[in-house]
């Protein structure tokens, strides 16, 4: 399988707070690779550096071989190929679920209008909110808007999807809706970041698990070997922390 | 009930035309604090803390100091004090304007700052350049945002042009006390008809800025 994602020994620190330190990832196309990890480990400052939201001091990331550098003037088209969606529900509110979907094809990509509204609304049906087209986003539940943030990163036909937490700020019974569309992106073979504290679905979803702690990989490996077979004692304890018995 | 005065002569176009000052004082005055004030308000809301101290001291005197006495420093303070010799109009639109800068500044500076950083964010992981994200995110919550705030601080403007008469400005109200001084013997009553009629004027000039206030806030509600 080809190579899409490759960061390379990036350190990211803020001041004299050392977040991570020399972490290297290399993400396969149509590989899904889950990050876990406990709070403040790093991951999704990590998550945040693929694309440049945040600046690293060291390293470097490419993507299809090209460098991600925060100072580009290039930056824009390269995010284009990288879809991100965000723990928090980040869509616009000024604009109907439609208009969401359709503001970055239409000004970025310059896709006709008809071409990306067709393709919005069979996105839409796809993801169960075909009805919700002319709404605004404060009229959909949280778990809706978050379908509609997925289905606004895959408008730009991206390559890679980073996925941060999107189910944290979810109330439990929203979680499903949203991370079966996940799934099914995941089998239909798109090539996905994911940082989240699913388990359950992590081992669902993961072709790779990786497991960060204090600003280090600590433990890799396919998900089955990651939560049947742990190596380290760290994932260990932290795999623990999610169990009750 | 007075309102014959309006029929005898030109009192009637006369009223009209003293309505003229105040819109001509009041507008200006609006126009220059939507461009200053955006400005400062861009500036401010850049949180440079120099710039929020000089801020907050300004708006804090333009909110403290009543007009009146704004308006009497500017047009009487100036001429002893520095020798600026200011026609009361000029005058008006400085204090105004000075009232105006302030508050439109903090209006833009709230909605600024009330943009999520997530907003800015989500959009340059669209593959947005930040120009582009100005243009179709930013600035079309900022303007839902301040519309109805900016447009009720026109009206309280336009109402409080009636302190330059204090400075001799022959603004509506000014007018309306000239033709009931000279009609006191032929039309003792009308006070009232002149009154009622201004109260009529400064509501048609204000009434349908407020309904456009009300009808923006509703329709961008989301």
């Amino acid at each position: 399988m080809d190579v899409i994602l490759e960061v390379k020994n990036i350190s990211k620190s803020y001041e004299d707070i050392t977040v991570f330190e020399n972490l290297s990832l290399t993400v396969k196309k149509g590989e899904v690779v889950v990050i876990v990890g406990p709070s403040g480990c790093g991951k999704s400052t990590f998550l945040r550096c693929i694309n440049a939201l945040e600046s690293i001091q060291d390293g470097e990331i490419l993507l299809d071989g090209e460098a991600i550098d925060a100072s580009s003037k290039e930056l824009p088209r390269i995010r284009e190929k990288i879809g991100m969606v965000f723990q928090s529900y980040d869509l616009f509110p000024h604009l109907t679920i439609l208009q969401n979907l359709m503001l970055a094809p239409v000004k970025v990509k310059k896709t006709p209008k008809a071409e990306a509204e067709k393709e919005a609304l069979s996105l839409l049906d796809r993801v169960g909110l075909l009805s919700k087209k002319d709404n605004f986003p404060r009229q959909l539940s949280g778990g809706q808007k978050q379908r509609v943030a997925i289905v606004r990163a895959l408008m730009m036909h991206p390559e890679i999807l980073l996925l941060d937490e999107i189910t944290a700020a979810l109330d439990p019974e929203m979680v499903r809706e949203v991370l079966d569309v996940v799934l099914s992106l995941a089998k239909e073979g798109r090539t996905m970041v994911i940082v989240t504290h699913e388990m359950q679905f992590a081992r669902a979803v993961a072709d790779r698990m990786v497991f960060i702690d204090g600003g280090k990989i600590v433990e890799e490996g396919s998900a089955q070997e990651f939560f049947d077979d742990p190596k380290t004692e760290r994932l260990r304890q932290f795999l623990n922390s999610f169990s009750y018995d | 009930m007075g309102f014959e005065v309006l029929a005898k002569g030109n009192n009637a176009l006369r009223l009209l035309s003293g309505l003229g000052v105040a819109m001509r004082i009041s507008l200006i005055s609006v126009a220059i604090s939507i461009v200053v004030g955006i400005a400062i308000g861009v500036i401010v809301a850049g949180r440079h803390p120099a710039a929020f101290a000089v801020f907050r001291v300004y708006l804090e005197i333009v909110r403290i100091m009543p007009q009146l006495v704004l308006l009497f420093i500017v047009y009487f303070g100036t001429t002893k004090a520095l020798g600026i010799n200011l026609d009361a109009e000029t005058a008006s639109i400085i204090v105004f304007s000075f009232w105006g800068c302030a508050e439109m500044a903090d209006l833009v500076r709230g909605a600024l700052l009330g943009i999520p950083v997530i907003q800015y964010e989500s959009a340059a992981s669209l593959g947005m350049p930040p120009l582009m994200t100005y243009r179709y995110v930013i600035v079309p919550q900022i303007l839902r945002r301040m519309i109805p705030l900016s447009i009720n601080l026109i009206t309280r403007m336009i109402k409080t042009t009636s302190l330059v008469m204090m400075i001799g400005i022959v603004e509506v109200l000014k007018v309306g006390q000239q033709i009931i001084e000279a009609n006191r013997k032929s039309s003792p009553n009308a006070a009232f008809g002149i009154f009622a009629t201004i109260f009529f004027l400064y509501f048609i000039a204000c009434w349908p800025i407020s309904r456009l206030a009300a009808y923006l806030e509703k329709k961008w509600e989301n």
